[in-house]
């Protein structure tokens, strides 16, 4: 017995049920529920998330300029791009434009973060999907060096320098510490690389941890401060004032000076350290190329990284904005934020309520009223669910989509959409890998596609840094040092009512932001963030979202230890709630696997 | 060799989340000692917010931490409690489904493996009632232990030689640490339900 979804998937719930549920008492995560056939191969996948509830209900009737002080906490991990689609959303509303040094600066700034994201990302959770690090103590240091050697001219890569990593490691492991390498699933027989190549990953995994610093330090520069940068509505908040010396927080030769070159070292980790990593690990998986889901059908993005201050159309913007569908990559549809027949979201599996919930409703005319009820044919108690019944409502995330298609979003979904728009500066860097890889330009669509997209636009968005801070500089030099438009600061100045949208690429995907404001004060608020379009769950009819596409047909090597499963969520660094959780004395154990 | 007192370098900081109830415990903690208090050069105070690996190269700078956190030790609901050193849970896990699972326990074990750890750590943790209540403030078990957490850093402050001294002018809503609305009071008038 199979179901055969209307976005292409072939569905069958009859095998055995694995699911893989974090445990914590905090709400903000991710449960993927499997059934697998006799060969033990995915062929039917639900994701649920217990993602946060819309922060409409905080922002109602507050001030617009202060949203985006709201929207940095939501997330720990995509504090910048929250505020600066805020803002965005804010100066869409009311008609504010903002200087060029501002949209320099921004575009600074949002670049900053996705390099710093996707390197965290890629060392400190993906990573260990391909790296077994106990494998690690059995290399031989030599042996290290000379493939490190062989790879990259990056100089931390004598076996002296492995030999005293693999002493450190091997300390740890013993003292029973296992610091972040506890919990994982070592020796599992989907881990692949070598010894070597394994002690090669976990010396460059401590070195990004150490050089991940630097790169936030861009934030503190241009926002005055960190960890939580401050925005403007109508710019940026720092003052340039080249000649100054010591003035507290203005931009001056100095501060610029040391953002350049934190950028130029950005770079040369980039392309010395991460890029050749992923290489060096995508030789060995190559021929794992699960997980491809929707990113071979469906593909979004909104778009970013304006050339010029104010114009967000396609043709200003650096990262491309279109959609792709049902794989034709002949051709990118065009999207209107504004327009409520296109980006819409759907509550029928989600723990929400709509008067009619056959049909989606425009983020702008977007409600979020709770309703917490489990489809029939679960399993456990509603406090303690064992299996969740996809049939009914089962995830706090709402399912968003283009013109009723779900669509795949984030550095994959870019990476298509600007190779198919023919873009060198996106399609050169592919084809290259690709040809290294000795893979055809198919095999992006997997899990391994977009670990290595996102490592190929972390590389394009250190130079576009580079990019934007000598414009910036050229900017400031010709005497250009307005950073702010404070002529419609004052609400006396805006319309009664007025509405607007806001919408970045985050590194994990399009996020937008829509607001309405009545009487000078916010009357309704909505974020649709970029898990909630790949972490979405089916909708009326019955289409079903990216995660739960990516799982399909994936084999599993042993279903008690779902290796596979977390390779392919942590490929689209998923984006859950944030918060700090709460210290207990024998710390979280972050997933259980049940198999029934 | 102890480094001389006035070059201890200390971190007074709140972690959490302010749109999560009781789990704003921390960065309300540390905003109210803030508030409240001036401290000499060597002392930090910092909002952390949720930050996950921002955060380690604060630690590393730091000789001494204070941590305010929300905890659970399975205790009443405000219940305060006292950690040091290595009664401080550190731990990490490769097993999560997200960077946004990186907690405080995390950022201390990054720091250890670079071999920065602070010498002393301090957590003073709040048992927190309510972690569900998206938007809601903090529940009244736990905002009373604003004031005795604040007192316990101060003591902490008083044994590492650099004691906090009460301000003796107010200060302005541009000065403290969280502004733009999401200050304590501005943030929870709006918190309740109306």
């Amino acid at each position: 017995m199979g179901v055969k979804t209307p976005n292409g998937f072939k569905l069958d719930g009859a095998g055995k049920r694995v699911v893989v549920d974090p445990l914590t008492r905090i709400e903000g995560h991710l449960r993927v529920e499997v059934n697998l056939d006799s060969d033990n191969v995915i062929r039917n996948a639900v994701s649920s998330g217990t993602m946060w509830r819309g922060i409409e209900t905080i922002l109602r009737g507050r001030d617009p300029r202060d949203a985006w002080a709201f929207t940095e906490r939501i997330c720990g991990v995509c504090t910048g791009t929250h505020a600066l689609t805020s803002v965005r959303a804010v100066e869409n509303a009311l008609g504010i434009t903002i200087p060029e040094n501002a949209n320099s600066i921004r575009n600074i700034m949002q670049l900053c973060l996705q390099v710093h994201d996707h390197l965290v990302h890629f060392y400190h959770l993906h990573a260990l999907d391909w790296v077994d690090v106990v494998s690690a103590l059995k290399a031989d240091p030599k042996a290290t060096s000379r493939l490190a050697q062989s790879i990259s001219s990056w100089p931390l890569s004598s076996p002296g320098y492995f030999k005293d990593l693999q002493i450190r490691l091997t300390k740890f492991f013993d003292s029973g510490q296992l610091g972040p390498f506890k919990n994982a699933y070592w020796g599992h027989p989907a881990y692949k690389l070598a010894p070597e190549s394994n002690l090669m990953a976990v010396a460059h995994y401590l070195e990004a941890l150490d050089f991940q610093k630097e790169i936030v330090k861009i934030h503190a520069v241009y926002g005055g401060k960190n960890p939580h940068p401050n925005w403007l509505v109508g710019g940026v908040p720092c003052a340039i004032n080249v000649d100054g010396t010591g003035a507290v927080g203005a931009i001056n030769m100095e501060r610029l000076n040391l953002v350049s070159s934190i950028i130029d070292r950005s770079i040369e980790f980039v392309e010395k350290v991460y890029l050749p990593d992923v290489a060096a690990i995508g030789s060995v998986y190559k021929d794992w190329l699960h997980g491809g889901g929707l990113s071979a059908k469906s593909v979004m993005s909104y778009g970013d990284i304006p050339e010029t201050a104010n114009d967000y159309s396609a043709a200003n913007l650096k990262l491309p904005r279109g959609v792709i569908l049902d794989g034709n990559l002949n051709e990118v549809l065009p999207i209107d934020h504004g327009d409520s027949e296109q980006i819409q979201e759907f509550v029928a599996h989600s723990w929400y309520k709509y008067p009619d919930e056959s049909s989606g409703l425009h983020p702008w005319d977007g409600v979020t009223e709770p309703n917490f009820q489990l489809g029939a044919n679960f399993k456990g108690a509603k406090t303690d669910i064992r299996e969740l019944d996809e049939g009914g409502k089962y995830s706090w995330i709402k399912a968003p989509r283009w013109r009723g298609n779900a669509v795949e979003v984030g550095p994959l979904a870019r990476y298509i959409i600007g190779y198919a728009q023919g873009k060198a500066e996106f399609a050169d860097p592919t084809d290259r890998l690709l040809k290294t890889l000795d893979l055809p330009v198919t095999a992006l669509f997997s899990t391994l596609g977009r670990t290595a997209a996102r490592a190929l636009e972390c590389q394009w968005a250190a130079h576009q840094m580079r990019y934007f801070q000598e414009k910036l500089v050229a900017h400031i030099k010709a005497g250009d040092t307005s950073t702010a438009n404070t002529t419609k600061w004052k609400p006396e100045s805006w319309p009664r009512e007025a509405k607007g949208y806001g919408f970045t690429e985050a590194p994990r995907g399009a996020l937008g932001h829509w607001i309405k404001v009545k009487d000078t004060k916010i009357d309704n608020y909505q974020c649709v963030v970029p898990t909630t379009w790949n972490g979405s769950p089916r909708d009326p009819k019955g289409n079903i979202g990216a995660f739960e596409a990516a799982l399909i047909d994936t084999p599993m090597a042993d279903p008690e230890r779902p290796l596979e499963i977390l390779r392919t969520i942590h490929s689209f660094d998923p984006c859950l709630a944030c918060s700090t959780h709460v210290m207990s004395p024998d710390g979280q154990e972050m997933a259980s696997v049940k198999v029934r | 060799m102890l480094a001389p007192e006035s070059a201890k370098r200390i971190l007074v900081l709140g972690i959490g989340n302010i749109l999560w109830a009781d789990e704003a415990f921390g960065v309300r903690v540390v905003e109210e000692f803030h508030r409240r208090y001036t401290v000499p050069d060597n002392v930090m105070i910092l909002d952390g917010g949720t930050q996950g690996l921002y955060l380690v190269s604060f630690l590393e700078e730091a000789d001494y931490l204070i941590v305010f956190d929300a905890i659970d030790y399975g205790l009443q609901p405000g219940h305060l409690k006292l950690l040091r050193d290595d009664e401080v849970p550190r731990f990490t896990a490769a097993k999560k489904m997200s960077l946004h699972q990186t907690g405080f326990q995390e950022v201390l074990s990054a720091a250890d493996l670079l071999g920065r750890c602070p010498r002393e750590l301090a957590l003073i943790g709040c048992q927190p009632m309510d972690l569900e209540d998206w938007g809601g403030p903090l529940t009244d078990p736990v905002r009373a232990q604003i004031a005795p957490a604040i007192e316990l850093a101060c003591e902490l402050l008083v044994q590492w030689g650099a004691p906090a001294r009460l301000r003796t002018t107010w200060l302005s809503a541009s000065e403290r640490l969280l502004a733009n609305d999401i200050d304590h009071a501005n943030y929870e008038m709006r918190a309740r339900p109306i």
